[in-house]
């Protein structure tokens, strides 16, 4: 209970409440706008905020990444065009809705079952902490690297039909890590005698231009539009009564997103994926599902917001991000010296909890934003697209100078915002990329830091945390070899 | 042949235009970083293997050229889809941009951060093809919106511009902490 009050007394600040204020609406907003996006605009912020306190910084960082998606659904059901990547199935059913005259209903039900998704979400997580907290510190240098590589082999084999693709990339993540002088004797590693190359290469600058500079570029070269979507008429508060008649659905599917955003590398479109197939084989109208079905619509976008409380789960406990959103939170919490991690919930539980208690203020804040200005956020979606990749260039530009005043850093960033559009067209994925980064960093860490105590290999999984995580990880891989085999039979 | 035709089901998969291209390059650049790993990383005497600074280069370049091959053997063996001069020449316009975000960085220190963005944005939206007097006066609106936000609110470090160090005394310490 005192901890609760002292996460309360954190959180009634006025510039923490500024923040999540800022953070929510702006988050919205920013999700509403196709072609932007949580990661564009967290990869921009990310440096603003390390000259803010941590808990100011990360409630904002926060509220964007926690209410994007509800912004997202809303071009998704009016235009057919998802405002971030995680609301491409909306547009399954909420476009069919529109294109029935069900607008009102479509955005409403949205809105409810993103609500249920987050709150449940948060409370689950409130209920999860006295378990983390215990759990948590059992986990030393060996059972972190073995996470850490658990979840590189879930990120790569997460990418269906791209494991290979994603397999390089993450490779190339690890490889990008280990540029610069390496952290135990100081030698070398791959500097080609470039004094620039000597500080290796900041997760910041790559992450920028992969999301940000990318999305720039790729909106300047391509052809102009003005995407157009027609107002919405009458109050949109049904929704929360209709959303009783799927709670069902929405709370398999807000389950599906805990669990999912638990584990590091699955994240939203595992967690979709597995909602939106539960609903339609349960549901008594299965032949409606992508053709605008409430339900579908329901378990896509319950299981997305569900996820971001719970991808907190693993960069909180472990110091381990599940996806790149979470790994650019990482860094605040290195640059302000707080280290998430077992040590985190043992010695600041309250700032734990006030993260939590922000994400469950900044879905309320967002709900009541959303069901009294979705026609004002209809203009936000107007913008026209090369326009907008003037702006993302311009605000880039912050994000990256800001780090070092460095003019090397900005040309790394260009670089990699070139490199991040060619796999963009290509359709290949750029999270593994930031993944192997960050990962990568820990697994050498941590490996080189238990090495010590070990003797045998089989002294590196003689700890019970440490032999399940060992377990997992080979059924995760006999699974995905099983359905490979399964696949091809099938197709044979 | 039915050995060939086994293989090409095993690998087959979508792929885009441009995609073998893609494939090919990422090899040849990951085998060269390979081939390097002598000249550009050290091994230590006396130390564990996994604590050698080579172990970690060894493992992701290990790993990226393996990946590679089996990348670019899947692009081999997927259907083909034509486009791929049209789709080379999209990647090279981004360079454009490219030039066009270091010019506006390397004109910040110099004339500051306030004019480069005031003049950046709108002949970049001009650039981009817009010529209405709206777009053009909202990219100044805009721009001149995200010094104010960055620079004078949030005190992001991005230093005063050369042509300060001419205005007067008092002009010039408010441009250094504001713009």
């Amino acid at each position: 209970m005192d901890i609760l009050l002292q996460a309360i007394d954190n959180l009634l600040r006025w510039d923490v409440l500024v923040a999540l204020l800022i953070g929510s609406i702006g988050g919205v907003l920013i999700g509403a706008i196709p072609g932007v996006g949580a990661a564009v605009a967290i990869a921009i912020l990310l440096p603003a905020t390390f000259s803010l306190d941590p808990l100011v910084g990360l409630t904002l960082l926060l509220g964007i990444y926690g209410s994007s998606m509800y912004g997202g659904s809303i071009p998704a059901i009016l235009i057919n065009t998802p405002g971030t990547a995680v609301n491409a199935l909306t547009t399954y059913d909420g476009y069919p809705m529109t294109q029935r005259n069900e607008a009102r209903r479509a955005l409403s039900l949205a809105y409810s079952a993103s609500f249920m998704g987050g709150i449940f979400s948060v409370i689950c997580l409130m209920l999860l902490s006295p378990l983390l907290a215990l759990i948590a510190p059992h986990f030393g240098s060996r059972e972190i690297f073995l996470a850490a590589l658990l979840g590189i082999i879930l990120v790569v084999l997460a990418h269906r039909g791209k494991v290979f693709a994603a397999g390089m990339l993450v490779c190339f993540g690890i490889f990008l890590n280990n540029i610069g002088l390496e952290p135990m004797r100081y030698t070398k590693r791959y500097t080609f005698e470039q004094s620039w190359l000597a500080s290796g290469i900041d997760l910041i600058v790559v992450i920028l231009g992969l999301f940000a500079l990318s999305q720039a570029f790729l909106l300047l070269v391509k052809k102009d539009e003005r995407p157009e979507a027609a107002m919405v008429s009458g109050g949109i508060f049904q929704g929360l009564k209709e959303l009783w008649l799927y709670k069902r659905v929405a709370t398999v599917a807000s389950s599906f997103g805990v669990l999912m955003g638990m584990i590091p590398g699955v994240g939203e479109f595992t967690a979709q994926f597995m909602s939106y197939t539960y609903a339609q084989k349960t549901s008594k109208t299965p032949e409606k599902f992508g053709n605008g079905s409430p339900e579908g619509l329901v378990a896509s976008e319950a299981a997305n917001n569900a996820v971001p409380a719970a991808a907190m789960i693993p960069l909180l406990a472990l110091g381990i991000p599940g996806e790149a959103l979470t790994a650019m939170m990482l860094s605040v919490f290195y640059v302000h010296n707080v280290i998430p991690g077992p040590q985190l919930f043992q010695n600041q539980m309250d700032f734990v909890m006030a993260l939590y208690i922000a994400l469950l203020l900044l879905n309320v804040m967002v709900l009541i934003f959303l069901l009294f200005s979705t026609n004002m956020i209809l203009k936000v979606i107007r913008i026209p697209t090369r326009f907008l990749g003037v702006v993302i260039l311009t605000l880039s530009f912050v994000g990256v100078y800001s780090l070092r005043n460095s003019m090397t850093d900005c040309a790394i960033a260009a670089a990699f915002g070139v490199f991040g559009l060619i796999l963009k067209r290509l359709d290949l994925p750029t999270v593994p990329i930031i993944l192997g980064m960050v990962l990568g960093n820990i697994m050498e860490v941590k490996l080189r830091s238990s090495m010590p105590r070990v003797k045998t290999p089989l002294d590196f999984i003689d700890r019970p945390i440490a032999a399940i995580l060992f377990g997992i990880i080979l059924v995760v891989i006999i699974m995905h070899i099983r359905s490979v085999v399964k696949e091809y039979r099938s197709s044979h | 042949m039915p050995q060939i035709k086994t293989m090409q089901q095993l690998f087959k998969r979508e792929r885009r235009s441009g995609d073998l291209v893609f494939a090919l390059l990422f090899l040849v650049f990951a085998i060269f970083l390979l081939a390097n790993i002598g000249n550009q990383t050290q091994w230590v005497k006396g130390t564990k293997l996994v604590s050698q600074p080579s172990f970690w280069p060894a493992i992701s370049l290990g790993g990226m050229t393996f990946f590679a091959v089996l990348h670019l053997l899947g692009s081999v063996l997927s259907p083909r889809i034509f486009g791929r001069l049209k789709e080379i020449g999209f990647w090279l316009r981004s360079f454009e941009y490219a030039a066009w975000f270091l010019a506006y960085v390397w004109l910040v220190p110099i004339i500051g951060y306030l004019l480069a963005t005031l003049l950046f944005m709108p002949i970049l939206v001009f650039r981009a093809g817009y010529r209405e007097k709206r777009l053009l006066l909202l990219s100044v609106v805009i721009g001149f919106a995200i010094v104010v936000v960055f620079k004078s609110f949030l005190s992001v470090k991005i230093p005063g511009g050369m042509i300060y160090e001419y205005l007067p005394d008092a002009i010039r310490s408010f441009m250094l902490i504001n713009f």
